[in-house]
């Protein structure tokens, strides 16, 4: 049984004049102790959607289980108690701002009706963990960001939640920060085997620390799967946008139109010769690169190129199998190459 | 001018002064806190927004407001007999100066309470917290400066209405001011006595705002 089940979950928000779809017939399983990314740009619905996980939002339609439960049939108190095993940080933080480090920390128990030293001691193992034993009695005005959300995430784990769901948490810090939050966040999975929820628009946060991805554009669910997988052929539109950043088009398309146009991808098992002027040296015959990049996912190279292949259909055709041999998967490009 | 028993005179009228101005501003409190705590969360985008009750609270806080408090201290002598027993005298002018300040307070509450974050309300949510420990726990605490400014203000405010309790020979500082000041002729003593109210304005703001700041954490 998967820990979270999003069953064709549909959330339609009524304005004045017409109804907007934010979620559409969303399917997802999330497993026990995985690291998920859902991704996507801004009024994609991702927010939406992680606020579904524990009811914040309620959908139109369609269902949302934790561990097998239907969240719907729950009564608001069984509900308010499912919300205490589901922690959460966001990208605003948003803590307490009247109230100190450990009481921030010790809040979600003191709603969930703990004794205060009990929690005070849970709040302090907590700290440790996050690595901020000496702020203990800092207020949030006196934190860095990277603090605040580290006080955040220590909330979060307060209750000893089996789901950590992420908001856009590392959008507000810098890169340095964001790394360190990261990190913690993946210590913070293996150490406590709890399952975390990152939603994000950062490709880069997917890359460095989620196992499966989820890729939802208007509202739809247009890619999941392993991050590897779909990195190294993204099947949908939304999925290439993502990652090779298409929106930096700066190509004048039709001017670069050559006869024939592929697409490589570079994979695992890509070796580190110098494919395109091997390429040229071994055929005798130029090649135009229409478009190259590279990233780096999971501290693996990945990259996609655009070759233009010159004239000659048994020429392309040998050229082909010669960059296959070396281990790359080559798809002809027919559209506008972007 | 100033003989012993004037001086007598005016530390009584201190006395009620302070006396009206801060049992007015306390059950002025008892009053309009929940109220306020009503209209904010049952108001469009509140915790548990319900147009019926929102509705009503906002009618009534305007009509009561509307009506200057000279008129509502006169107005209110049959209720105010009805539950001190009589229609003079301090203790009297404090039943029309709570109806005056309950629907004020209200929306200074309603205002302040509408300061916190949404998002360190949808946190508490996602916590599993109830609509009522949100109240109480986030709402209450996290606006608690802006909610201290509030009962500053109106309590300035109340001991510049107990002035006009004179009207209904309610005593204080103010009755003092237009009976010897103004019915009398004796400038001295009135200047005396706005002096001191004053005097008593400035106290009460300065602690107020001292107080504040003092358990203000949001900035160091």
């Amino acid at each position: 049984m998967s820990e979270i089940e999003i069953k064709e979950l549909t959330k339609r928000f009524q304005l004045k004049e017409h109804t907007v779809t934010a979620l559409d017939h969303i399917n997802l399983s999330i497993e026990k102790g995985d690291i998920f990314g859902i991704i996507g740009m801004s009024g994609a619905g991702k927010s939406t959607l992680v606020r579904s996980i524990n009811y914040l939002e309620q959908p139109t339609e369609g269902q949302v289980l934790i561990d097998g439960v239907d969240l719907a049939g729950l009564s608001e108190k069984e509900l308010r108690k499912k919300r205490s095993e589901i922690g959460m940080i966001f990208q605003g933080f948003n803590l307490l701002e009247q109230k100190n480090v450990i009481d921030n920390i010790c809040f979600p128990l003191e709603i969930a009706g703990h004794k205060k030293k009990a929690a005070r001691e849970k709040a302090r193992e907590l700290l440790k963990t996050v690595n901020l034993e000496e702020k203990e009695k800092a207020y949030p005005s006196q934190l860095s960001g990277g603090q605040k959300q580290r006080v955040a995430i220590a909330r979060a784990l307060a209750t000893n939640p089996k789901i950590l769901l992420c908001d856009e948490a590392t959008s507000a810090l810098d890169p340095q920060t964001t790394e360190s939050i990261l990190q913690l966040l993946k210590d913070i999975n293996e150490k406590y085997g709890i399952t975390i929820v990152i939603i994000t628009h950062q490709m880069s946060v997917v890359t460095r620390i989620c196992k499966k991805v989820a890729i939802i554009e208007n509202g739809v669910l247009v890619e999941k799967g392993a991050v590897d997988e779909v990195f190294e052929d993204p099947k949908s539109e939304a999925a290439r946008e993502l990652i090779f950043e298409k929106k930096n088009d700066y190509l004048p398309v039709n001017d670069l139109k050559a006869d024939k146009n592929i697409r490589i991808v570079f994979s695992d098992n890509s070796s580190y010769e110098p494919l395109v002027a091997n390429l040229i040296l071994n055929f005798g015959k130029p090649v135009n690169i229409l478009k190259a990049d590279t990233k780096n996912v999971g501290g693996k190279a990945r990259g996609e190129m655009i070759l233009g292949l010159p004239e000659g259909e048994d020429l392309q055709s040998r050229m082909i199998d010669w960059i296959e041999e070396r281990g790359l998967s080559v798809t002809e490009v027919k559209e506008d190459v972007r | 001018m100033f003989d012993e028993k004037i001086v007598e005179m005016i530390l009584v009228g201190i006395k009620d002064t302070l006396y009206m101005t801060l049992v007015s501003t306390a059950f002025g409190y008892v009053l309009g806190l929940p109220l306020g705590i009503i209209l904010n969360v049952t108001r469009k985008d509140g915790l548990k927004p319900n147009r019926v009750i929102y509705g009503i609270g906002d009618f009534i806080c305007n009509i009561v407001r509307s009506v200057p408090f000279l008129i509502l201290l006169i107005l209110l002598i049959p209720f105010t007999r009805l539950v001190v027993g009589q229609s003079y005298g301090s203790t009297a002018t404090i039943v029309p100066l709570v109806i005056c300040a309950a629907p004020y307070i209200a929306r200074v509450v309603e205002a302040s309470l509408n300061e916190v974050d949404a998002g360190v309300i949808e946190a508490a949510r996602a916590m599993g917290a109830s609509n009522l420990q949100i109240i109480l726990k986030v709402m209450l605490v996290e606006a608690r400066v802006s909610l201290l400014n509030g009962v500053t203000i109106t309590t300035g405010i109340l001991l510049g209405y107990s002035a006009m309790s004179g009207t209904v020979g309610g005593g204080g500082l103010g009755d003092i001011a237009v009976r010897y000041g103004y019915y009398r002729w004796q400038t001295g003593i009135m200047i005396v006595t706005v002096l001191l109210l004053i005097l008593i304005f400035q106290i009460i703001q300065h602690l107020g705002s001292g107080f504040a700041r003092h358990i203000d954490h949001r900035k160091r």
